[in-house]
């Protein structure tokens, strides 16, 4: 560096130049030309698709799809909604994210409470069983846990097939286990940076382990469980996988596996599938829109601390 | 609290004697029977959830990739077949070089134009720019969609030959003309890699667009003091500043593209030029034929891959939290 002190001045001298002349409004323009492109596109199939649904499908054979004009209501979606069978898939969608996002925080801040306030010699290699098991491919697990669910029996008020595959508890509880691993490593270390004497003070006030837990470190963890909430909202609600192999009646499957044997439902119409598709996205995307600094913490809880 | 900050001021009186207690607790708190137990089951019981649905699961692949077994019959009848599984696959399964091929594309593509446009969305935002959190907005709102809408607004109402935007805008509608983007076995991965991007770069620019945060600004000022140009000064002091968000996203990514399967197999169930590993192992157990042993193995070369990257991760993340 020391050797070549003459040149970088010059170089910002020229970079002073072009900043204060046109060439820093016009880099401005560029930035704001290119990210409102960029949006705009981004945004576009949303659009479009929103757009096509609202419009009968004589009106789009006669125009094209591309274009405007005609009628426009919400005919596609009472359509969708009644031959797709919207409400019972929409119901088996909520059966299955509640309890998952419920239990898979829970236990997710059990494991981290403990990890984060006592010194245990098993600490490290647990809270790295818990990471990396949310990073395994869920294929992996995919054709042992296939035959594991039809050899567990279940009583018949929790699965009429008699065994956990086919049933919302069995859906339920591979969500809670895979989940817990994301949510254990974010909440640890966010219980880590809660000070330790906030525990001892507690301690010392004759309060047990379990009520430290609950009543001391639970109530400071509230945003870190909000965000994380919201993200596994959106992933359990959205997962296709699991109830696609764990599950064999389409009565019983969330709304996006069911989506997906009903293309041939509404093959020829793509107004249909366009409505269909609204529909199916409308509770993530209110989730979304209500919550989205939880959502955009919930993503960056993760990485940050890594 | 104020109960709490009470009796905290009465530990440092009555338990001066003691060594005081390292921040995170190194001395063993005693501690009574009961809360000995709450702590086993909090512990405990979430452990012995994870153990035995996720990581029982992965490792019973392992011996079950050595068996031969229509997963009918009990455990009794799967039979010990030694490699033969593997050197099957390797040898004469046909679709698997291709979904090897198509795993690979997959991923090259998302490190070297998804995640990158991610990070040149998150570098454009990072500069001050008005009305930021729209443009966020727009960008990440794929990212909440699940497959199975994200695979109908593209495969259908996108590429659809006769009823699809892109043959609508580009005249092609009409018989004869139309171009089948997801029918074409030459072409049907590209489509859904586009798709694919459309999902990812928004997730990849919330994770940089965190981590630019996190870089000290004085590094950058240092930078152009010396006269670094912005691109010098993002390539040789940012983006190495930024090593742990790095590492999260390449790791995201490499985990995501073994992953890859709900786009394709809502698409066309992954056949016909939309093979991967993933759809493979589902084939196998859920298709007609059920082949555990096969499943497995398949199930075991992807469980191989993304532990290398899994270890990657771990050692990076908790060597930096562990002093």
């Amino acid at each position: 560096m020391t050797a070549t002190m003459s040149q970088p001045v010059t170089i910002a001298g020229n970079a002073k130049r072009t900043k204060d002349g046109s060439g820093r409004k016009f880099k401005r323009f560029s930035l704001y030309g290119f990210l409102t492109f960029a949006a705009l596109f981004w945004f576009a199939p949303i659009a479009y698709s929103f757009y096509t649904s609202l419009r009968p499908y004589t009106e789009t054979a006669k125009r094209g799809y591309f274009s405007i004009g005609g009628t426009y209501n919400f005919h596609n979606y009472t359509t969708a909604w009644k031959n797709a069978n919207f409400p019972k898939f929409y119901k088996n969608s909520f059966i299955i994210t509640i309890p998952s996002v419920f239990f898979a925080l829970l236990l997710a801040s059990m494991v981290a409470f403990v990890l984060s306030r006592y010194s245990y010699r098993f600490n490290l290699i647990l809270l790295m069983l818990f990471t990396a098991g949310n990073l395994l491919p869920q294929q992996v697990l995919v054709t042992p846990l296939f035959r594991i669910y039809k050899a567990i029996p279940l009583p018949s008020f929790m699965s009429d097939s008699g065994t956990m595959f086919n049933s919302y508890f069995g859906v339920i509880a591979i969500h809670v286990a895979f989940q817990s691993g994301f949510c254990t490593f974010v909440l640890s270390n966010f219980m880590k940076a809660l000070p330790i004497e906030l525990n001892e003070a507690a301690r010392v006030d004759g309060a047990s382990v379990f009520r430290q837990y609950w009543q001391v470190i639970l109530p400071l963890c509230r945003p870190a469980l909000a965000a994380l909430a919201t993200l596994e909202f959106t992933w359990i609600f959205n997962d296709f996988l699991w109830a696609l192999v764990l599950m064999q009646s389409d009565d019983r499957r969330p709304i996006t596996s069911a989506l997906a044997n009903l293309r041939g439902v509404f093959f020829t119409d793509n107004n249909l599938i366009a409505a269909g598709s609204m529909l199916a996205a409308i509770p993530t995307l209110a989730v979304y829109i209500a919550l989205q600094k939880q959502f955009i913490g919930g993503l960056t809880l993760g990485a940050n601390k890594g | 609290m104020s109960s709490v900050d009470a009796s905290s001021t009465d530990v440092s009186s009555s338990a001066s004697p003691r060594t005081p207690t390292p921040a995170r607790g190194r001395s063993p708190i005693r501690l009574v029977a009961g809360d000995r137990i709450t702590i086993l089951l909090m512990a405990g019981i979430p452990t012995l959830i994870l153990l035995g649905l996720v990581w029982f699961p992965a490792l019973s692949s392992i011996a079950l990739s050595f068996t031969r077994w229509d997963g009918i019959g009990g455990l009794k009848t799967a039979k010990w077949v030694g490699f033969t599984n593997y050197r099957q696959i390797f040898t004469i399964y046909p679709p698997f070089w291709p979904a090897v091929r198509h795993n690979i594309v997959w991923l090259i593509f998302l490190l070297f134009i998804a995640t990158t446009f991610g990070l040149f969305l998150a570098v454009l935002l990072d500069k001050n720019v008005r009305f930021s959190r729209i443009y966020q907005s727009a960008f990440y709102m794929p990212v909440i969609l699940s497959s199975a809408v994200i695979g109908f607004i593209w495969g259908n109402l996108i590429y659809s030959p006769g009823q699809g935007l892109l043959n609508s805008v580009l005249g092609r509608t009409a018989e004869g003309h139309q171009i089948d983007w997801i029918g074409d076995p030459h072409k049907n991965i590209y489509a859904v890699l586009i798709a694919v991007l459309w999902r990812h770069a928004g997730y990849i620019m919330v994770l940089y667009l965190a981590g630019l945060k996190g870089v000290d600004p004085s590094l950058r000022e240092a930078a152009s003091i010396d006269g670094a140009n912005e691109w010098k000064t993002f390539w040789r002091v940012v983006f190495p500043a930024m090593k742990p968000v790095n590492i999260v996203v390449l790791v995201v990514t490499v985990i995501e593209s073994l992953r890859a399967f709900d786009l394709v197999y809502i698409i066309n169930k992954g056949r016909n030029g939309l093979e991967l590993l993933s759809v493979l192992v589902t084939d196998n157990i859920i298709g007609e034929a059920s082949r555990i042993g096969y499943g497995s193995a398949l199930g075991v070369l992807l469980l191989l891959i993304s532990m290398i990257f899994i270890i990657v991760y771990l050692v990076n993340v908790f060597r930096e939290q562990q002093p």
